[in-house]
């Protein structure tokens, strides 16, 4: 096929938005439920995501290998970039540095956060069950939870503004009203996006996570 | 003795220059007698009926290119105080000075001011931003346009390929091979009319090669700095509408 860059770009593009983008709506929805339903309800939220069927197949094909491949191919696009802000300080020019310097930040955030979350689990060294008390376990430290705050900012801002891309990308949003209205619309989620992931942090941070005098695997594995 | 004073004023000019294509840039400054209503490429001519620099000294005259001074044909664009423009119709009066002029670095510098615009032309090529209509009889007349059509298309014809639309973009750089705008909205120009609309899909395909369409990164620098206020970003976005529709055009029918 002739072109390969045309669809290895539309290839990124799309899977930003799907699965990726579905995918962080839906983190979001259950870390909300520990703010909404506290250990409970995220316990129960994590037990519905982990009975769904072919839950492995879709958490390698639909979140695993798209999000190695968009971040890795991410990274060389922010790589190609010459960043021209200060010279031409536009608001889309500023949101197009943002969003690639918010990609890195991403792509930093989600490999440390899957290496200490799922891949323990993976490797044995946590359960499902344990995980709202493991993260609470991360929260409590002001510097681990500053971090996360930056992380997930980062994560929704780069989904949002993506999100405005996306749409001029495919084609979907054309002319400078269209654009306009959309960038309203994905700063609006932005917002609220991460409103809510800030709230269910605060959230892990709450007594009724804390571990019941359990030997602690993961406090130390972060210290450690 | 006010008069003296008015006729003794001058302009301080800060010129990136260069000797040849490969050789190391360098500034020089230059001051310049003012006079009402002088541009750029006044101030130019100025300095090379009398290339002295600030202190005096002999230099050589600082090279340039230009032809309409009219900002229709494109040839003197330049970063005039940061931005891209043509010197033409940059008008001293309208500038902070001192005067800060540089060559537009994205394209290969020959000498001082002058850039060899190459890449745009062969852009032009690769994305057959024309129509063809020659032949070996009379093909007769084509169809007509329509008027609401022809008026926005007109805006689009207005390009210069100056050149200015890629030195502000962010994707057009050494580490892609991106055509840059101006291209992009050439494709959707031929292809909004009901002649060059027969061959639109050759135009798309070539959007859809290396450095074409998906180069572009949003930043929409380019509609904010077009001197012919070219829609730019609409084209872009409708022609991103139009590969990809031809994306799944050529998948689905084949």
């Amino acid at each position: 096929m002739k072109g390969t860059s045309f669809y290895s770009r539309k290839l990124h593009s799309l899977l930003g938005i799907i699965p990726l983008g579905l995918f962080i709506l839906e983190h979001m929805l259950t870390n909300y439920s520990a703010f909404e339903g506290g250990k409970e309800g995220f316990n129960s939220s994590v037990k519905f995501l982990n009975d769904l069927p072919l839950v492995t197949f879709l958490e390698i094909f639909g979140i695993f290998l798209p999000l190695l491949y968009h971040g890795v191919y991410g990274l060389y696009i922010a790589y190609q970039a010459r960043n021209n802000v200060s010279n031409y300080s536009y608001g889309r020019n500023i949101m197009f540095m943002l969003q690639r310097v918010t990609g890195v930040i991403t792509f930093i955030f989600v490999v440390w956060h899957l290496y200490t979350t799922r891949f323990q689990v993976t490797l044995g060294n946590l359960t499902h069950e344990e995980l709202g008390q493991h993260m609470n376990d991360i929260l409590s430290q002001p510097v681990y939870f500053i971090i996360y705050v930056i992380g997930v900012v980062a994560a929704v801002f780069h989904f949002s503004n993506g999100l405005w891309s996306f749409l001029v990308s495919w084609g979907i949003t054309v002319g400078p009203r269209a654009q306009r209205v959309s960038s309203y619309i994905c700063m609006g989620v932005f917002v609220l996006v991460s409103l809510l992931f800030i709230l269910s942090l605060v959230a892990f941070t709450g007594s009724e996570f804390e571990a019941a005098g359990l030997v602690n695997l993961a406090t130390g594995m972060i210290n450690g | 003795m006010a008069e003296t004073t008015v006729s003794s004023k001058t302009v301080k000019f800060i010129v990136t220059r260069q000797d040849k294509p490969d050789a190391k840039s360098y500034t020089e400054e230059f001051e310049v007698p003012y006079r009402p209503g002088m541009n750029v490429i006044s101030a130019l001519m100025e300095i090379q009926r009398n290339p002295k620099n600030a202190n005096g000294q002999s230099t050589s005259p600082v090279c340039w290119e230009s032809n309409c001074l009219e900002e229709v044909c494109g040839a003197c664009s330049m970063v005039i105080n940061g931005k891209p423009r043509q010197a033409c119709s940059a008008l001293v009066d309208k500038l902070e000075q001192p005067v800060r002029i540089a060559p537009m670095s994205t394209f290969p510098v020959v000498r001082d001011l002058v850039i060899d615009r190459s890449r745009m032309f062969n852009a032009l090529k690769k994305v057959k931003a024309w129509i063809p209509i020659d032949g070996t009889y009379d093909l007769g007349p084509g169809p007509r346009m329509a008027e609401s059509k022809r008026q926005w298309a007109y805006e689009l014809s207005k390009c210069m390929t100056c050149g200015v639309c890629l030195e502000a973009c962010p994707n057009v750089n050494e580490k892609t091979s991106f055509i840059g705008p101006a291209p992009i909205s050439q494709v959707r120009l031929f292809n909004a009319h009901p002649t060059g609309e027969m061959n639109k899909d050759e135009r798309l395909d070539a959007l859809m090669e290396e450095g074409g369409i998906e180069g572009c990164g949003n930043s929409q620098n380019c509609v904010r700095s077009c001197p012919k206020g070219i829609p730019l970003t609409t084209s872009i976005a409708e022609m991103n509408k139009a590969t990809t529709k031809h994306m799944f055009k050529k998948w689905l029918g084949v």
